[in-house]
């Protein structure tokens, strides 16, 4: 079984004009790897009616709504994460209630709100009483403000984590830019956060590192925009870990923080 | 299957550890790779005053291990550089690197000029780095600019008989290269595919199609990069054995190179 705990998919209200064919890219590259399950996430109409990191509420459920179709489409193929902005609490709170009761298992926090401000508070309370991970992006080592979007790093998330014993977060794309040893140096020591080694980053070293700072047991394959560098940690993983860990961070450690049968076949 | 690598590095790196980075360390990666020849350079050598301080530690690396070919330096801002440039010609380099905003030099301007019409004289393409890390992991002192598609256009325009490979670009900037460029000029350049993406954008299908496969070529940027990514990459393409050797070394041969 490989789990892929950071994908995403396109949709047609949104921005890209080739959005089916990136999504059939996906699959089709997703099948060649042997992926059995991509954890998607939709970021809203992605700009094209509300900026890709802070969707308005009708783009959220826009982007949610037309994942739960992929999802109808591909039982077996594709789970859902519910992306919310937390800027909107009563309406994310209600979000994540309807798409976990449609059968999605996750909740995505992209970089709408800084990740230690109490307003994502209410969210994370709500993975722990829902029993679902949450995936929040993150800029490792964020040393200033990027434009379009309120990112937020390792440090950061860590003190939303350490808030929320309860809560299990996926820390976004280890490979996905930034200074990736300061984030873990942040989230050695603590264990309600997992790392998620997908982005374009390729860094000779940085599985080893990872490996070395949280152990094969916090440490979760994906691939997000780019899956050819996906692969290839996951060819890297593959001698580096033994076939135990290694099937841990490809789907064991996944299916211990998502809900109990989410990757029944 | 031949399977030439034209973007490896043997020294250290000034912003990242990258552990004990020796000869023998690049040549093990080389073979795990399926890489039968690998084009080294000299990474330590890149942020030195004089670059090709590090030439002869290539040339002797390069004697002792089959497997790699010496790609100089060359820096013509500096005296004697010509000399520099003739000794690689000598030595068999399949091609010398002239990385000018990491020397300091502008990067289109009089000594890069001269460095270009020289190796055509010489008849040795230039090897030149877009990158080697993107802008948002880099070090606070590592403020050196990326090279432009604007700089590769005026310096193929400027040496009509002049050949560059350039390393580490992406879609968008061998784009603005090759339909900025008659095809007489396009024809002079290679790009090592090392960080164009695959799926599931698909700019490198893409650019096959559309610039054409002949114009690309295998590279990794080991050791700062994994070296099973350009594996990867190649492996979701979903080539005929044909199209996979000319990635692999053949469009190398068809430029020219030995």
């Amino acid at each position: 079984m490989l789990i892929d705990v950071h994908a995403h998919f396109y949709q047609p209200a949104g921005a890209r004009a080739d959005w089916a064919e990136r999504n059939a890219s996906r699959l089709k590259a997703g099948a060649t790897i042997g992926i059995t399950r991509h954890v998607a996430s939709i970021l809203g109409t992605w700009g094209r009616t509300s900026p890709t990191y802070f969707p308005s509420p009708a783009d959220v459920c826009a982007g949610n709504d037309a994942l739960l179709a992929l999802m109808a489409q591909h039982p077996r193929l594709i789970s859902g994460y519910a992306c919310v902005n937390p800027n909107y609490t009563d309406h994310a709170l209600n979000e994540i209630a309807r798409c976990l009761a449609a059968g999605m298992i996750g909740i995505k926090l992209a970089a709408s709100r800084r990740a230690d401000d109490p307003l994502v508070d209410p969210v994370a309370q709500a993975g722990a009483r829902h029993r679902v991970p949450i995936l929040h992006h993150v800029w490792q080592h964020r040393r200033r403000e990027w434009p379009g979007q309120e990112a937020s790093d390792g440090v950061e998330l860590v003190r939303l984590a350490r808030r929320h014993p309860g809560s299990a977060f996926i820390l976004a794309h280890i490979g996905g830019g930034g200074e990736w040893t300061h984030t873990l140096a942040a989230a050695r020591r603590v264990d309600n956060v997992y790392i998620d080694l997908s982005g374009s980053g390729v860094d000779r070293g940085m599985l080893e590192a990872c490996i070395n700072a949280v152990g094969p047991t916090r440490l979760l394959w994906g691939c997000d925009i780019t899956m050819c560098t996906g692969w290839a940690k996951l060819r890297r993983l593959e001698r580096i870990l033994s076939p135990a860990d290694y099937d841990c961070v490809c789907w064991r450690n996944a299916a211990a923080i998502f809900p109990a049968g989410a990757f029944d076949q | 299957m031949t399977q030439i690598d034209v973007n490896t590095f043997v020294g250290t790196y000034p912003y990242r550890d990258i552990g004990a980075w020796t000869a023998e360390a690049l040549v093990r990666v080389c073979i795990d790779a399926g890489t039968t020849s690998a084009w080294v350079s000299h990474l330590s050598a890149a942020y030195w005053s004089d670059p090709a301080g590090g030439n002869a530690a290539l040339f002797g690396l390069a004697a002792a291990h089959g497997i790699l070919r010496p790609v100089a330096a060359v820096h013509p801002g500096r005296p004697g550089w010509e000399a520099v440039l003739a000794e690689a010609r000598a030595r068999r380099a399949p091609a010398i690197r002239c990385d000018a905003s990491w020397y300091g030099l502008e990067p289109a301007g009089s000594e890069m000029r001269s460095l270009l019409e020289a190796s055509a004289d010489h008849d040795i393409p230039v090897m030149m780095c877009v990158r080697l890390e993107d802008l948002r992991q880099r070090h606070p002192n590592d403020v050196t600019p990326d090279l432009q598609p604007a700089t590769i256009r005026q310096l193929i325009r400027h040496a009509p008989r002049a050949r560059l490979i350039v390393t580490h670009a992406d879609r968008e900037f061998i784009e603005q290269v090759h339909f900025g460029s008659t095809p007489e000029e396009a024809s002079r350049i290679l790009w090592d595919i090392s960080c164009i993406w695959g799926p599931p954008e698909d700019h490198l299908e893409l650019l096959l199609g559309t610039v054409g496969i002949e114009r690309f070529i295998y590279g990794t940027g080991i050791p700062l990069r994994l070296a099973e990514t350009t594996a990867a990459k190649i492996d979701l393409l979903g080539l005929d054995a044909h199209a996979r050797r000319r990635l692999l070394s053949e469009n190398l041969t068809g430029f020219g190179v030995e």
